[in-house]
Parts: structure tokens; sequence; C-alpha cells
């Protein structure tokens, strides 16, 4: 998923001695791949990951990690791994989330078969990095996210962090890693940016996988950006990993006219945002969701009725493998013209 | 006072128990069989990807709107960390309360957080003004009556396996089989051929689940797979029933299908409009299991 590999990556190659195999970025011969084997209406999610697993696999690997939990995800890396013996591959597939929980005990002895010299106390020291590393890459993820429309010289946010995560992979100790982080927010903030003082803003909203995996929506942020549109998002893995609760408690607080209950997976957390979105005046919505996703779909209608509620336009965007990057353009640019002719 | 209870979804897991419940403190309960006027109604209201069972539930919904004074909607979380429920469950009453204008009673089933369905049965009695000891007289005797039923209808299904006749299991959800515009069709056409029909979800089987399936954490899907290794020596053949987009069915009954070694027939049913095109599959089927 977009650049938390490197995190994910750092964390096990410091705990334990293993040869990592990087996944390829996903790229259409992927979703092929996936879509051949998947079944029909499983969700787009399932089809990437599977495709990927086929290709790591092509690539030497023996031994699969995946998180999974919540709605359908869970369930994921059973029948994945079934379709891959039935393809005829050899391997081991983990899943360190079953039905939505960590299982610590089950991770343990996961690292111990790995790596008999394994120790708790070094995997801890590296854990809290890593979890640091993630914070702060989402931090300046959130900065860039809302300047990258208005770059003067092109590429240059993305070359420097680029540039930033090479470091990061080579760190030691947690003091290091801030200084770094300070350093390049510095970098970032030099860049220089041509910003209009009441530009568009829009809020995305959504399906976790789709919104964080840049082929899925085809790079739908960089397009936005390419309108000179600023953008909020509010999912990272920050939010996933630490702060789920807390923001789901505050959601079922703060929204209790539209709920009373707690929703499956991020759906409660996305009628928040969206009326977040709507209190603070922000100019539009987009929803995007891999099809077929329960849960988003389940509170599709309640988004209506809050964008109807505070005016604010929503639009919503459904990816499957099959779905055309043209289509969505269409639809993207007619969304755009709309917010500025509500401007004027 | 009258109570509506769409007849789709949870009603078919909940209603017996709530209609002896409610018989005894002399409440009236409303609902109707699914048919195609419900069909439209729910189109006109949902989403274009909801799943075919929701689009009918909301279909009811329109319908029992001005009919009644309240509607009973749970919210069905989960029965325990490894028991969990098709998310559309837990949407029910916020999607329902947002698109409609009607009263609602609701009670959570939450067993993690030790909400049980009596505890919500008994919140919902006090709301419409009961006393405790009522409630608990009733609760008490429609858990008894509810318990012989089921008991009842357990052996009936469970006596038809040891049928001289061929035998057909037919796995799916509840509210997909005994529906009356999705499963009972299909059952009316099987009829026509001399099988035993036999129902995956009248089976007390769903700790077997986990000989098909190690990690399954859907507490219905666990019945049904459970059901499957039950009966798997003894019937014929089987015939999975899903209502398109069921996210539920998509993983688990590819994963039964690719393990179990029997004949089967998957039958995807979007809009029964198509009902020649499944009338020819289950014959074809019917063939195969005649000739085995």
């Amino acid at each position: 998923m977009a650049n938390y590999y490197i995190p994910a990556n750092y964390l096990i190659k410091n705990i334990c001695d293993v040869e990592i195999i990087e996944a390829p970025f996903i790229t259409t011969q992927t979703i092929e791949l996936g879509n051949k084997y998947s079944p029909e209406f499983v969700c787009t999610p399932f089809k990437y990951t599977l495709g990927t697993m086929i290709e790591c696999l092509d690539k030497g690997a023996n031994m699969l990690l995946q998180f999974g939990g919540g709605c359908r995800y869970g369930y994921y890396s059973e029948l994945q791994e079934q379709i891959l013996k039935d393809l005829g591959y050899k391997f081991e597939l983990v899943n360190l989330i079953t039905a939505g929980k960590i299982n610590i005990k089950k991770i343990y002895k996961i690292i111990k078969k790995i790596d008999k010299n394994f120790k708790v106390s070094k995997g801890l020291y590296y854990l809290y990095i890593t979890v640091n590393m993630i914070k702060y890459m989402d931090k300046i993820d959130d900065y860039i996210r809302q300047n990258i429309g208005f770059e003067v010289e092109k590429n240059s946010f993305n070359n420097l962090l680029k540039e930033m995560l090479e470091k990061f992979k080579t760190v030691n100790n947690p003091i290091q890693l801030y200084i770094l982080y300070k350093i390049y927010f510095k970098k970032f903030k030099k860049i220089k940016i041509n910003k209009p003082k009441n530009c568009l803003k829009v809020g995305i909203i959504g399906e976790l996988y789709t919104l964080m995996e840049p082929f899925s929506n085809y790079f739908l942020e960089k397009e936005l950006a390419s309108f000179n549109i600023e953008i909020k998002r509010f999912t990272n893995v920050n939010y996933l990993l630490f702060d789920n609760k807390k923001i789901v408690n505050k959601a079922l607080k703060k929204s209790k006219k539209y709920m009373k209950y707690k929703m499956c997976a991020d759906s409660s957390t996305n009628v928040y945002w969206a009326k977040y979105l709507g209190i603070n005046k922000y100019d539009g919505i987009i929803h995007i969701k891999s099809s077929f996703c329960t849960p988003e779909i389940g509170v599709m209608p309640i988004l209506d009725k809050i964008a109807n509620d505070y005016n604010i336009p929503i639009i919503y965007f459904s990816f499957d493998a099959n779905t055309s990057e043209v289509g969505i353009k269409t639809r993207l640019e007619a969304f755009y013209d709309m917010l500025e002719m509500r401007r004027k | 006072m009258k109570i509506g209870i769409p007849k789709a979804l949870y009603y078919y897991y909940f209603f017996d128990k709530w209609r002896y419940f409610f018989e005894e403190l002399n409440i009236e309960l409303i609902s109707t069989n699914t048919d195609k006027k419900i069909l439209e109604f729910g189109n006109k209201y949902a989403n274009s990807e909801m799943c075919l069972s929701l689009k009918i539930f909301l279909g009811h919904i329109a319908y029992l709107k001005d009919k009644c004074d309240y509607i009973l909607i749970p919210k069905i979380d989960n029965f325990g960390l490894n028991e969990q429920m098709c998310s559309n469950f837990s949407s029910l009453y916020d999607l329902v309360n947002n698109l409609f204008d009607v009263k609602i009673l609701t009670y959570e089933i939450n067993h993690q957080k030790k909400k049980n369905e009596k505890k919500g049965l008994f919140s919902i009695g006090l709301q419409l003004g009961f006393t405790k000891k009522q409630l608990k007289k009733a609760y008490q005797i429609a858990c008894l009556k509810y318990h012989k039923q089921l008991k009842r209808d357990m052996m009936i299904n469970f006596n038809k396996l040891e049928s001289t006749k061929k035998k057909i299991l037919i796995v799916a959800h509840s509210y997909n089989i005994h529906d009356d515009y999705i499963g009972k069709t299909i059952i009316k056409n099987l009829e026509k051929y001399n099988f035993e029909i036999i129902y995956s979800d009248l089976f007390n089987a769903k700790n077997l689940s986990h000989y098909l399936s190690l990690n399954l954490y859907w507490k219905y899907c666990k019945e049904s797979l459970g059901a499957i290794v039950l009966c798997k020596e003894k019937v014929d053949g089987i015939i999975f029933i899903t209502t398109f987009p069921c996210g539920l069915d998509s993983l688990v009954n590819e994963l039964v299908m690719r393990k179990i070694q029997l004949p089967y027939l998957n039958l995807i049913i979007d809009d029964l409009d198509a009902l020649a095109g499944i009338e020819t599959r289950i014959e074809s089927f019917a063939d195969i299991i005649e000739q085995n």
C-alpha cells in the first residue's frame, strides 16, 4: 500500500533474519492476474492482493505475510491460500490478525519459528521506531496532499519524498529519526508553491484500501491536484492502527442525528467525516470505494442525506478491475466544473 | 398496538421467538410475503449495489411504514468474537432511520459487550409500558415454545437424511431459502423431481465448520458449512443459493466449492425475471444427480 511498505520492511528486516522480497508495484498485469483467479463478485482489494501474491511467489518468496481485519479482509487469506495451492505454488501464508483482533501470542510463535535468536526487547525497540516512522510519514503526507497541486516546479514534492524515504530506511534510533523528520519537514516547507488564497477544497472519504493504494484509484489524488484543488484525506495507517477506537467513539458522539450504533469497518467514521466536511464549508466530498464493498454501500444513503442537509455536493466512485480510467477522468472533470460554477 | 416486522434478513432467525413473546403481551405483529411489488418498492429506495436481500428488506419497510405504529429493527453485531454478522445487519437501523420517516423499536445484540437478546427485548417492553414481571413471564414462555418448535423442525430435517430417495442439500442463508420470492420459487422447481430436499440452516452443526474452514468467523456461514460437513457423505448433491452480490458467500462458497467432491450447482440470483434460465440449470443438475 503506497509507501507504507517501507516501515513494514524496516521492522521485519531488523527483528529477524529473513530475506524480504519487495512486492512489485501494482500494474495492469497484476490486476489481470488477480482477476483471472478470483471469484466473481469479491471486492477489488482481493483481486489486487491475489495478483501481487502471485507475482511475489513467481519471484521466489516462500512465506507471505498478511494483515487483515474487519469486514471481509479477515477472511481473504484462507481463500487466497486455497486458490494459490490449487495453482500449484508451495508456500506458507500467515495472517497476523484473526477475526479483527491482533493475536500477539501467534505473532511471537511465528517470529520464533523464523528466527531462533529473536529477542522481545529488540523487537519492541524496533516496533517503537516503526510506529514513529509511520506517524511522521503520515504528517508529511498530509502536508504534501494539501500543497502538491500548487507546486511551481513539477515533481519537486515527489522527489524530496523519495529522498526522505531512502534516508528513513537507514535509521538506527528514534532520535535520529526525529531529527531527520524535522529537517525534511523544513525542506518541504521551503518548496515553492503558488497557492491562491481561496482555492477549492475537497475532502476524500471512503474505503481504506482504495483510498490508500494509489494504483487502485488511478492516481485520483494526483488528478485532483492537477486541477489545483486542495485535498483533505483522513484515512491513514496511523488512524487505522492507533486512533481507530478514539475516533469511532468521537464520531458516534458528534453525529448522533445520523447514526445511533457503531457500524462495520470505517463506515461510521466516514459519516462523521462527511459531516465535518459539511460543517467546515468544504466545496465537495468525493467518496471512493471498491465495487461491492458492503459496509460502504450501507452508509451511502446516510451520506446522501448529510450532503443534502449541509448543501455540499458529493460524488461516488466505485473502482473495479474493469473500471476505465477515461470514464473516471471525465466524471471528475465534470465534478470540478460544477464546483467552479458553484463558487461563482 | 401494531408492530411491523419486515419479512427479510433477521426475520427468519428471530421471528418465531418474537411471535410468542409479543403474543403473550397482546401486541399484533404485521408482516407480508415478498412479491414483485415489494421488490419494486425496494429498488426505488435501494442503492444499485446493495444485495438483493437488502433490497427486499427495504421494500418491506416501504410497505410497512404506514401500516403500523412501530417497526422492529435490531442491530445485530456479533454473537461473540468468532460469530460475527454480515456488515449489513449492523447498519440496518441507521439506514432505515435516515431513509424513512418511521418510528423504530431497536435493541443491540453484541455479545462481546454483553448485550443479548433478552436484555434487548426487556428494554423494548419497558419502553412500551409493560412491567418487568409481565416481560419475564412472556419471555420464558416464548423461549419454551420456540425451542420446542425448533427441535421439531430440526428433527424433521435430520430424519430426511435417512430417506431412500436421492437427497439434495440446499446451502444458503435462511433469508434466502425461505423467502417467498427467492428460495421458494427454486424449491418449487425442485419439487418436480423426486428429490428429498434438506435445508442447511436447520442443523445444529456450527462446531463442525472448522473441518472445511479454520478461520471462518461469520455465524450463519459457520452453520451452513457445518451442515455440509455433517451431510456430505449422505447427500447426492448440493445447491448453493446466493443473492448478488453477497459479500460473505462470494468468499465462503468459493472456498467450499474448491474443497468438496460432490456435484454442486451454484445459483446466483439477481432478479428472478430470468427464471427460465434457472429452470434449465436445475433440470440439467437433476439429470446429473439421477445418473450418478
